[in-house]
């Protein structure tokens, strides 16, 4: 039995009282509030959270996930990756590889088989299609296949010590070149189409806003792991280490540390969060296809990266939501206008804010406290 | 004690024939080991060359270093001081020749740099690098001698023990009231000792000092070398170093490079004589 002392200590190592009031206060609403004011008051009363927007925040939970995890690798490690897209989209491909095998029959073709394959008249599955007829299995995969990937890029890339922008450039090319090889129908995932067509997840109809609730729920409760875990990652020692590395790494090869596993181990975990996101992801929006491994959406999560603040967890989770937030309301108020106020709002932050919405949080605190000790 | 020692580096090491040297790693028979032969090694250069594209920054050079001496390497510009501190530390690989630690229990330079800094060999860079996103103590504790594994770390928690040698060596470096303070923020001179401070918690047997009072006051200087003194004799401390006043105060044997060669060794007083380093650098 440890203490409560102890717990409470170890728990302020992780993050300050206030942040962790945040986190209650955020926990709360999200995995309380809105599923009860979805469940609870009818569907004309005026505080009925509507099942339609459901998914949408689920996608929001999703980018939230996916920020933390560059942030991880670019706000600490100081290593820029424009192709999280990539493992995203693998993890998605995974999970949509399980949602596809579960349709069974009930496709167009009433096909055992995926309709694509059945359109591209191939009579059996290919090898690497077995064993996502299991949702363990396809989970499993969805995390490990992008970890696999980043591991095998990783060692290579960092062996060499290929950093800074060469390493942003190769990232990008990855993905690019992945999504050319998952564009062909030969590779086995759809072509352009992609996966989609979903009917069930485990036996639920994804139509079903019983479904869609869990779902939801799910995503929640994985953020808030995920951002429990990246707090344990960057208030360690490892976690120190990686900042220095970030700082100066050759001072901290002379320290003893070989800076190249580290940045492996969490290159590699940033993957596996990357790939439960898409997990995540796939089964609430319905559909997972190559643009997803598109150059510009891993440019576009940096994005969400730099305008919440590097380097803080909490503010590329805001960045993440507060773009696509953004995004959401302006691709249907003024879609010509989105991509000219993305641009803007890219340069106007790094120009002048250059620690994101965190640091002019903190700039008014710094200020305000001075004026209250004058 | 400061003449032993001066007159121990003196002596020129005996060099083993090849057919000696090739059978030392497949047998450890330290009856006939050169390790038996030469107790009291700290370093051991032996005929390194580094060859910059045809051009020689380092020209067959050796050079040997006894345990717990405090040794500066002095020689003009581009004679070739930070290429042997790469050498030695693997940031860069001869060309041909070797680098021992302990005498020749160690080959230095089969190893990679962190391997290196881990057996204990620790090195100040000219520029202060500290971490400056951290404060002073977590610079400490980033140094501090310890499993630096990946899982390790991440799992690491600070032992009583580790707090104590960061309290010390604070004490030291008399660093103590800024242990809070972000390293970014310190000033020049600070920054140089909080640097000093990270080598002596790493607890290397070889200290490599690469000019640690350029741009310090008189009395920063004092300090400096009051500090590195009090390194030598459990530790080894090689110092490289311009300002010639301050290799006065400190220097006990003074090697001289010039051109990627040894030009002279020897005591300060002796060196200062010699008339071919007169010519290349005191002299001008």
């Amino acid at each position: 039995m440890i203490p409560f002392k102890t717990i409470r200590e170890r728990a302020l190592q992780l993050q300050p009282a206030r942040y962790w009031i945040a986190t209650g206060i955020f926990a709360t609403s999200i995995l309380v509030i809105v599923p009860l004011l979805n469940a609870v008051p009818g569907p004309s009363s005026p505080f009925h959270f509507p099942d339609y927007l459901l998914p949408l925040l689920g996608k929001f939970l999703c980018y939230a996930i996916l920020a933390l995890a560059l942030d991880l690798v670019w706000g600490f490690t100081g290593i820029l990756s424009l192709g999280h897209g990539l493992f995203f989209a693998l993890g998605g491909y995974a999970m949509g590889m399980y949602l596809m095998r579960s349709i069974k029959g009930e496709g167009v073709y009433r096909s055992e088989l995926p309709d694509f394959m059945v359109f591209l008249d191939w009579k059996k599955l290919p090898w690497y299609w077995h064993g996502f007829g299991n949702f363990n299995f396809a989970l499993a995969m969805a995390v490990l296949v992008p970890g696999l990937v980043a591991f095998a890029f990783g060692y290579f890339a960092f062996r060499s010590r290929v950093r800074g922008v060469y390493l942003s450039i190769v990232t990008q090319a990855l993905t690019y070149a992945a999504m050319l090889l998952f564009f062909q129908n030969a590779t086995g995932f759809g072509g352009n189409n992609g996966l989609t067509d979903f009917k069930r997840i485990l036996g639920y109809s994804l139509h079903d806003p019983s479904t869609k609730l869990t779902l939801y729920v799910i995503s929640g409760m994985a953020l808030l792991f995920v951002y429990l875990l990246c707090r344990y990652v960057v208030a360690s020692k490892l976690g120190r280490v990686l900042t220095a590395i970030r700082d100066a790494e050759l001072k901290v090869r002379f320290c003893g540390y070989q800076a190249a596993h580290y940045k492996l181990f969490v290159w590699t975990l940033s993957a596996m969060l990357c790939g439960l996101a898409g997990a995540l992801y796939v089964p609430q929006v319905g559909i997972i296809n190559p643009s997803e491994m598109q150059p510009s959406n891993s440019i576009e999560m940096a994005i969400w990266v730099a305008v919440g603040g590097r380097g803080t967890l909490v503010g590329p989770v805001a960045g993440a939501w507060l773009i696509n937030g953004t995004k959401s309301w302006l691709t249907t108020a003024f879609p010509s206008a989105w991509l000219y106020v993305l641009g803007t709002l890219f340069v106007v932050i790094t120009l002048f804010i250059p620690d994101g919405l965190v640091g002019i949080s903190t700039a008014i605190r710094n200020r305000l406290s001075a004026r209250i000790r004058a | 004690m400061i003449d032993s020692s001066a007159a121990g580096a003196l002596i020129k090491p005996d060099r083993q024939p090849a057919s000696v040297r090739a059978g030392i790693d497949s047998e450890p028979d330290l009856g006939s080991s050169p390790r038996a032969a030469r107790p009291g090694l700290a370093l051991w250069v032996e005929n390194v060359t580094v060859s910059f594209s045809g051009f020689l920054a380092l020209d067959d050079i050796t050079l040997t270093i006894d345990k717990g001496e405090l040794r500066c390497i002095i020689g003009p510009n581009g004679a070739g001081k930070t290429t042997l501190m790469d050498v030695i530390t693997g940031r860069t690989r001869p060309t041909t020749g070797s680098v021992y630690l302990e005498s020749r229990a160690i080959e230095v330079t089969a190893l990679p740099e962190w391997r290196i800094a881990q057996i204990g060999v620790g090195r100040k860079f000219q520029r202060p690098t500290v971490f400056h996103g951290h404060t002073v103590e977590e610079n400490l504790e980033l140094a501090i001698a310890s499993n630096k594994g990946v899982f390790r770390t991440l799992f690491h928690r600070r032992t009583a023990n580790e707090r104590e040698r960061i309290e010390r060596a604070l004490e030291t470096i008399g660093l103590k009231d800024a242990k809070s303070k972000r390293a970014g923020l310190l000033s020049h001179g600070h920054k140089q000792w909080l640097e000093i401070g990270m080598l002596l918690v790493q607890q290397p047997k070889v200290l490599l000092v690469d000019e640690p009072v350029a741009g310090m006051s008189q009395q920063e200087m004092e300090k400096t070398a009051e500090l590195l003194s009090g390194l030598a004799g459990e530790q080894t401390v090689i110092v490289v170093e311009h300002d010639m006043d301050f290799v006065r105060s400190i220097a006990r044997t003074v090697t001289v490079l010039h051109e990627g060669r040894v030009l002279a060794e020897g005591s300060m007083e002796a060196i200062q004589k010699d008339p071919r380093v007169i010519e290349v650098y005191l002299g001008a």
